[in-house]
């Protein structure tokens, strides 16, 4: 047995379940991706960090079909799709994205409608899938909300009414609603009190302890990083300067810059 | 040099009011119309001598339509005695020479506003629905362009979560009139503000309706046996107005749709909405043999 296998068992996989391979991307003068690849196993927790504007959101982005490279590929190894991803059409994204990613922005308006109810956030996901039965729209988004330690007396409340913490919740159980094959998490405790934060945290790890759920982690916060990831890249200006293991890239970082982060946090 | 120097004499330069690149405007954004059910197809409105909001949309497609042999009937809100009703029919007959009719049955030109007549349309017919707003998305979305986009995806997972709320909110789905609907399992339209009574009546029809907004500019069609299904949830049904008990109080027919009447005691009274649908139903209770139609529905039911 190697001593992967001894430290991580789970993180040892033949066929990764995401993966990018070198994605470009410019606006105007800026480069905001320089040849990024990435691969994300089953399962896993792939964190990313760096500073504002280092190009972790865009590629977040790009993980959510929501934009397109000037160059590169994306596959997900999934039965009927194809080769790359970014191929698809508009309407071929949507559904994609409805029925097999989930994500939860850092500002919960990008990912809610905050006037409707919060059962009907979740309902909508499934709607969008084709879920046409109210019965059964309701039971999935109660199951979902509770999943996320949602409150259930309070699921028919607007988001505008709840506070940070509950409408992360509520984002976290509109992206897991119908069990997506991988889950994006952009920035999702930024903003939040530290211990609303460790609740919304607590809340992930169980979450992808007992369902297993594959997790693209993007913080700058690398205390959230070392507590759920078990991968981390590290991007600097649009390239990743550094990817490894949580505990060797946190204990032995490598790059200049890696080291600087690390130090600065410490 | 006066005016008429210039000018010239008048003499008449079209048939029935609309200039001939008028009526090709619209005939060409009505078959794009028909070629692909319920998509609203944007067109170059014109202007006619009635305010913008008073039926224009409906009008430009009935003038661009009629001929000396038509027959045109119109009717408002079911009525074909309103005063826009009657102005609107003369002034088709007027400009086009063709014959007017209170009677469904001889109508080949039917142009309404929020009412489909209770008797069967047939083949031979058209129906033109006067159409205030003509996006069914306005209410879930404000941004037109994004609309557009919503419906060139296919993309109603808003309208159906605003069924959603209504049920969460209220038990039950809240749209009267307008009810969106589905054509032909691609396009979601709004009907007009006709009563959830009369969109079913709109589902595998025998007979083309247009629908035409011209304050918005925007055409769209439902061509002959097409299908048109009102968005609802599997489990919840579709439910119509509840007038199948309701009896009119002045032609005796029960099991159609009702106009309300406020009495002077605080209670309602009931009237037939299809006014010349209710005067055959009196003239055959007075011992007149009308014709009448087959009709949609039948004892308050869909027949």
């Amino acid at each position: 047995m190697s001593a992967l296998m001894k430290e991580a068992p789970r993180l040892v996989r033949t066929q990764p379940l995401m993966e990018l391979s070198g994605l470009s991307k410019t606006y105007g003068n800026v480069r905001a991706l320089d040849d990024v690849s990435a691969r994300v196993y089953p399962g896993e927790v792939l964190g990313i960090v760096g500073e504002s504007g280092s190009g972790k959101s865009t590629l977040l982005r790009m993980m959510n079909l929501e934009e397109s490279p000037d160059t590169g590929r994306y596959r997900l190894d999934l039965p009927e799709l194809p080769e790359d991803l970014f191929t698809l059409d508009r309407f071929e994204r949507r559904m994609l994205r409805a029925r097999r990613i989930g994500i939860v922005y850092q500002n919960p308006h990008l990912g809610l409608l905050m006037k409707h109810s919060s059962s009907g956030n979740v309902a909508e996901r499934l709607l969008v899938a084709g879920e046409r039965r109210f019965a059964v729209l309701r039971e999935k988004a109660q199951v979902a909300l509770e999943a996320s330690e949602f409150p259930i007396p309070r699921m028919d409340a607007p988001p505008i009414e709840l506070s940070g913490g509950m409408q992360q919740r509520v984002q976290l159980a509109k992206a897991i609603a119908l069990e997506p094959a991988v889950l994006l998490l952009d920035e999702p405790t930024t903003g939040l009190d530290v211990s609303v934060q460790a609740l919304v945290l607590d809340t992930l790890k169980r979450l992808q302890q007992e369902r297993r759920i594959t997790m693209v982690l993007v913080s700058h916060d690398l205390g959230v990083i070392r507590t759920m990831a078990d991968r981390v890249m590290v991007m600097r200006h649009g390239r990743v300067v550094e990817e490894g293991l949580a505990d060797q890239v946190f204990q032995d970082p490598q790059h200049a810059y890696t080291q600087q982060l690390v130090h600065a946090k410490l | 040099m006066s005016l008429s120097d210039l000018t010239g004499r008048w003499k008449a330069f079209s048939y029935g009011f609309l200039d001939a690149s008028a009526k090709r405007e619209l005939r060409r954004k009505m078959i794009k119309a028909v070629a692909v059910p319920g998509c609203q197809m944007p067109y170059a409105s014109r202007e006619v001598p009635i305010a913008r909001g008073w039926g224009t949309g409906g009008l430009q497609v009935t003038l661009t339509l009629v001929k000396p042999s038509s027959t045109v009937k119109v009717i408002d809100q079911g009525a074909d005695d309103s005063v826009n009703a009657a102005s609107i029919r003369r002034f088709l007959s007027r400009v086009s020479g063709a014959a007017e009719t209170w009677d469904t049955l001889d109508a080949t030109l039917i142009q309404s506003r929020h009412r489909i007549p209770e008797e069967k349309l047939t083949r031979d017919q058209i129906l033109i629905l006067q159409v205030p707003n003509p996006e069914p998305l306005r209410g879930v979305e404000p941004n037109m362009s994004t609309a557009r986009q919503m419906h060139a995806d296919a993309d109603y997972g808003r309208m159906w979560l605003q069924l959603y709320e209504q049920m969460v909110r209220s038990g039950r789905v809240m749209l009267g009139a307008s009810y969106p609907a589905m054509v032909n399992g691609r396009h979601v339209m709004t009907p007009s503000p006709i009563p959830r009574w009369d969109v079913k009546k709109l589902h595998m029809a025998e007979h083309l309706t247009i629908l035409s907004a011209g304050r918005e500019k925007r055409i769209f069609a439902v061509p002959p046996y097409t299908r048109v299904e009102p968005l609802v949830f599997d489990d919840v049904p579709y439910k119509v107005e509840d007038h199948a008990h309701l009896t009119c109080a002045r032609s005796g027919v029960t099991g159609y749709f009702m106009n309300e009447i406020p009495q002077e005691d605080g209670s309602a009274g009931y009237e037939v909405s299809d006014s010349h649908f209710g005067i055959k139903a009196i003239d055959a209770r007075d011992g007149g043999t009308p014709t009448v139609g087959q009709t949609w529905y039948r004892n308050g039911e869909l027949a």
